[in-house]
């Protein structure tokens, strides 16, 4: 029976259920346990993580570092904006698709113009892209709002097709609740997706090109093509993080776009260990409630987050997850010994 | 039967020419070495046939099909692979990854993001016999890098090995490697390319592995063949003696 | 008629800035093959410094002072380049390019705020050195006669620059080591001193590209990244590591940027990125670049 079992969670994907599982659960009562305001804070560390997720599909697995995902991020959120200011709706999931394709699209043009080019070449055209669409948002004010922005009212959202909608009294909290299991579903979902991705075989073939681009052609991998389609995948999922991201801001504008916000993306990635699966999640989350707090404290924010970025990158290369595994390890390792210790 | 031909293949680098007007033929079946002093050409024709370099005249013809302006995708896929003379593998990957992604990418299964790659039992299993084959099962999931410079070459000849070629180039697969390691791990390449009934062309330097191992040699000489035949016949010939060693063979 | 001669005199100003800023990068990316996140920073940093120095001694201070004052931007650049470079830099050269790319935006992170730390928000000009040098008539207009210097500064830089790679000892050094850092050092060279050097150097030329913009525009937060952004279009569509190309580049960058302005002015930075796009869609490492 033992056997049985142990042979049922060698598999991978039981394996993954089963360190999700607690995990899960305990997420399942954050509502509950803390208030609308952390709540809420809490929504954001999700979402950051699904656009942290799809950035790390590039950099970790693809070894391509883009410094312009925000433009992703920000199509989403636009995206969902346009669909309030321009054709009334107020459907969640309208959002959603209409969000996903339109990332798609981008990613997809984008992704083509990008991944011809050298791994350098790569960061710096990925930037010029999303100024690209930064300096429209800011310049055709007319249709984007401007600096001003576009404002998306939770009371006039409604989700699960029309079903629950947020007016009335307490509607805040009923929002601020609902939209976190809202967001919950789609994180785990996204988790689950990114992780049957990277773990089939194109996920290994991104992994071999991003080890050795060269090795990779003469054994029959098309670079070029499965770079392309990293990219969309990445561009998508950061865009249904824009998407889920703009009801919770209730507006969107230009700095959404600019390139500061790709560079915090860059930074959960790395904050969290970009080797590692779950690195951008835990990185997301972390500099979440970093930022929400040290942006409190000072206005030098950025300064903040070049110097660890600094400091990240000479002293702790593997993140907080890959310092954490070596720490496993080295237990792991202490334990071995102890054991042997006492056999004798 | 030819298996693969070139007609007067040339390949200059500004002055210097690499391979000048080479009409280079490999048989079915054959293990065949082609041998020469550094510079001769060897690397640079191995270079032109697979792709990694474009001629500036002249024709590859594989199973009397006109590859020549193929990219190395296409020639991968017509059942051309090699291995390098610095050893070319994927680091950071397993080395049963290493081997399994051939596998993957020769079945064209490497265009499937849903499915998970542990999931599929046939290629673990073809991966798992190549690993066995080449002695290399105990490390399948060591990191590439952490193999011993001997493995590593092992390696980077099964993944070239696991693409199944109908013609497989090694590009010095026994060099940076102990006297004492490189007949083994040669006795395990030749073991496994025969009994594959694979096609291989094997540059090398070793003369002693050249004579125990080939079928046929081919010397190569400033861009050009200047010597083809059996290794008794080559062990005769005073003239590729010389041009490689300076002296001639002794028995 | 008039205006035409106008903007092209302006096209020309603007890309001596931009051939000083996009050599500079080259300049790094060739011998060091680090691409420098931060480099706009530093331009922006010699712009804050020559404009502060310059505001501070300005008043009443004879022109000859003020034009002794335009280079400290560009030398403060260089020597925080030479400590960064050592400090930042040097402990990397064995990784992997993106840890490269990182501690260089992270640095760019860190000059953004300490400028905003330093000189405030308030935009700072050097506006005494246009006004002391006057203006000479072009027909029925009249044009700053410093944009002149600047342009014949750029024009001195340029030669300069490829006289100091081609035709010394240190420039044969710097080529040597960009060529094999490891035959290099095997010769003897210090490979250590050229990095810093050579950084130092880049970041200089960065830096005099703000100092001498500032008399004519203002140094301002956000200027850095533009700047690097233009470096960047500069750099794709002349060759990473070619001084030809940063020319090349960046007189092409500047005209279409004015013509841009002058007719399209929403989407000229759409026009450009356009430009870049279609040239490495023929010529993947840019007009004169290396692989």
């Amino acid at each position: 029976m033992a056997e049985r079992v142990a042979k049922v969670f060698s598999k991978p994907l039981p394996r993954l259920m089963a360190w999700m599982g607690p995990i899960v659960f305990a997420l399942l009562l954050v509502p509950a346990l803390a208030g609308p305001y952390q709540t809420q804070l809490f929504t954001y560390g999700l979402i950051f993580a699904i656009a942290a997720l799809g950035f790390n599909l590039l950099l970790g697995y693809t070894g391509l570092l883009s410094f312009g995902h925000s433009a992703y991020f920000g199509l989403g959120a636009y995206s969902a904006a346009f669909m309030v200011r321009y054709l009334g709706v107020g459907s969640m999931e309208m959002f959603i698709v209409g969000g996903v394709l339109l990332t798609a699209a981008v990613s997809a043009l984008f992704g083509y113009i990008c991944v011809r080019h050298t791994r350098i070449f790569f960061a710096i055209l990925a930037l010029a892209l999303s100024q690209v669409l930064w300096t429209v948002a800011y310049k055709f004010f007319w249709v984007t709002g401007g600096t001003d922005g576009i404002r998306v009212a939770f009371a006039k959202m409604t989700l699960l097709a029309g079903t629950v909608n947020f007016t009335g009294a307490g509607a805040y909290e009923k929002f601020v609740g609902y939209y976190y299991y809202y967001v919950l579903v789609l994180f785990v979902f996204c988790t689950v997706l990114m992780w049957v991705i990277v773990h089939s075989p194109f996920g290994k073939a991104l992994q071999a090109i991003r080890d050795n681009e060269t090795r990779a052609q003469f054994v029959g991998v098309q670079v070029k093509r499965y770079r392309w389609f990293a990219f969309l995948i990445s561009g998508t999922f950061t865009g249904l993080a824009g998407v889920l991201w703009v009801p919770l801001n209730g507006l969107v504008t230009p700095d959404i776009l600019y390139w500061p916000f790709s560079g915090e993306i860059v930074f959960m990635a790395v904050l969290g260990g970009f080797r590692n699966f779950t690195g951008p999640i835990v990185g997301a989350v972390v500099f979440n409630y970093l930022k929400a707090y040290a942006v409190a404290s000072t206005q030098y924010w950025q300064f903040m987050l070049g110097f660890v970025l600094v400091v990240l990158v000479l002293v702790l290369p593997t993140g907080i997850v890959g310092a954490g595994s070596k720490l496993m390890e080295k237990i792991r390792g202490k334990d071995k010994a102890g054991a042997e210790e006492v056999a004798r | 039967m030819t298996l693969l031909r070139t007609v007067n293949l040339k390949k200059y680098f500004g002055d210097t020419r690499a391979v000048d007007g080479v009409n280079f033929t490999v048989a079915k079946g054959e293990f065949l070495s082609l041998v020469g002093s550094n510079g001769a050409g060897k690397t640079s024709l191995v270079n032109l046939i697979s792709a990694y370099l474009i001629p500036d005249e002249g024709q590859i013809i594989l199973d009397e099909v006109d590859i020549t302006r193929s990219t190395v995708n296409d020639r991968v896929r017509a059942g051309i692979s090699r291995s390098f003379q610095l050893v070319n593998l994927f680091d950071d990957l397993s080395t049963f990854d290493n081997v399994a992604l051939a596998i993957f990418s020769r079945q064209e299964k490497t265009r499937n993001p849903m499915t998970l790659a542990d999931n599929d039992t046939e290629v673990t299993e073809e991966a798992l016999g190549l690993l066995r084959q080449f002695g290399l099962n105990r490390h399948r999931d060591v990191q590439a890098r952490g193999l011993a410079q001997g493995e590593r070459k092992l390696l980077d000849v099964a993944v070239a090995y696991a693409l199944r070629p109908k013609l497989l180039f090694l590009d010095e697969p026994t060099s940076g490697v102990s006297t004492r390691d490189k007949l083994t791990i040669m006795d395990t390449i030749s073991h496994v390319v025969r009994g594959g009934n694979v096609t291989a062309v094997v540059i090398e330097h070793d003369m002693d592995v050249v004579f125990k191992y080939s079928d046929r040699i081919v010397a190569m000489h400033e861009g050009k063949i200047f010597a083809d035949g059996t290794p008794e016949e080559i062990r005769r010939n005073k003239e590729v003696a010389t041009t490689l060693i300076g002296a001639a063979f002794t028995d | 008629m008039d205006i035409f001669i106008i903007q092209f005199l302006n096209s020309v100003f603007y890309a001596s800035i931009l051939f000083l800023i996009a050599a500079g990068l080259s300049l790094i990316y060739g011998v060091m093959q680090i691409v420098n996140m931060a480099h706009g920073s530093f331009y922006a940093l010699g712009a804050y410094v020559t404009a502060w120095a310059i505001g501070t001694a300005a008043a009443g201070a004879p022109v000859a002072l003020l034009f002794v004052l335009l280079p400290v931007g560009a030398v403060a650049v260089a020597a925080v380049g030479a400590i960064v470079e050592p400090m930042l830099l040097r402990p990397l050269y064995n990784r992997p390019e993106e840890y490269q790319l990182l501690i260089t935006f992270g640095l760019l992170l860190i000059l953004e705020d300490v400028m905003h730390f330093a000189f405030g928000g308030v935009p700072l000009t050097a506006g005494a050195i246009m006004d002391a040098t006057g203006t000479f008539p072009v027909s029925s207009l009249r044009y700053p006669v410093y944009n002149l210097i600047v342009i014949v500064i750029g024009v001195i830089a340029a030669i300069g620059l490829w006289a100091f790679i081609y035709r010394t000892k240190f420039g044969v050094i710097l080529r040597a080591t960009s060529q094999n850092r490891r035959m290099a050092s095997a010769l003897g060279l210090n490979v250590k001193q050229v990095y810093v050097l050579a950084f130092a150097m880049g970041c200089f030329m960065a830096g005099l590209g703000g100092a001498i913009v500032v008399p004519s525009q203002a140094a301002q937060l956000g200027i850095g990244v533009d700047a690097l952004i233009l470096a960047f279009v500069v750099v794709v569509i002349g060759g990473l590591g070619s001084l030809e190309g940063a020319l090349v580049g960046a007189l092409l960058v500047s005209f279409v940027r004015t013509a841009g302005i002058q007719f399209f002015p929403e989407i000229e930075l759409a026009v450009l990125y356009l430009i870049a796009a279609v040239v490495l869609l023929i010529r993947p490492t840019g007009l004169f670049g290396k692989a």
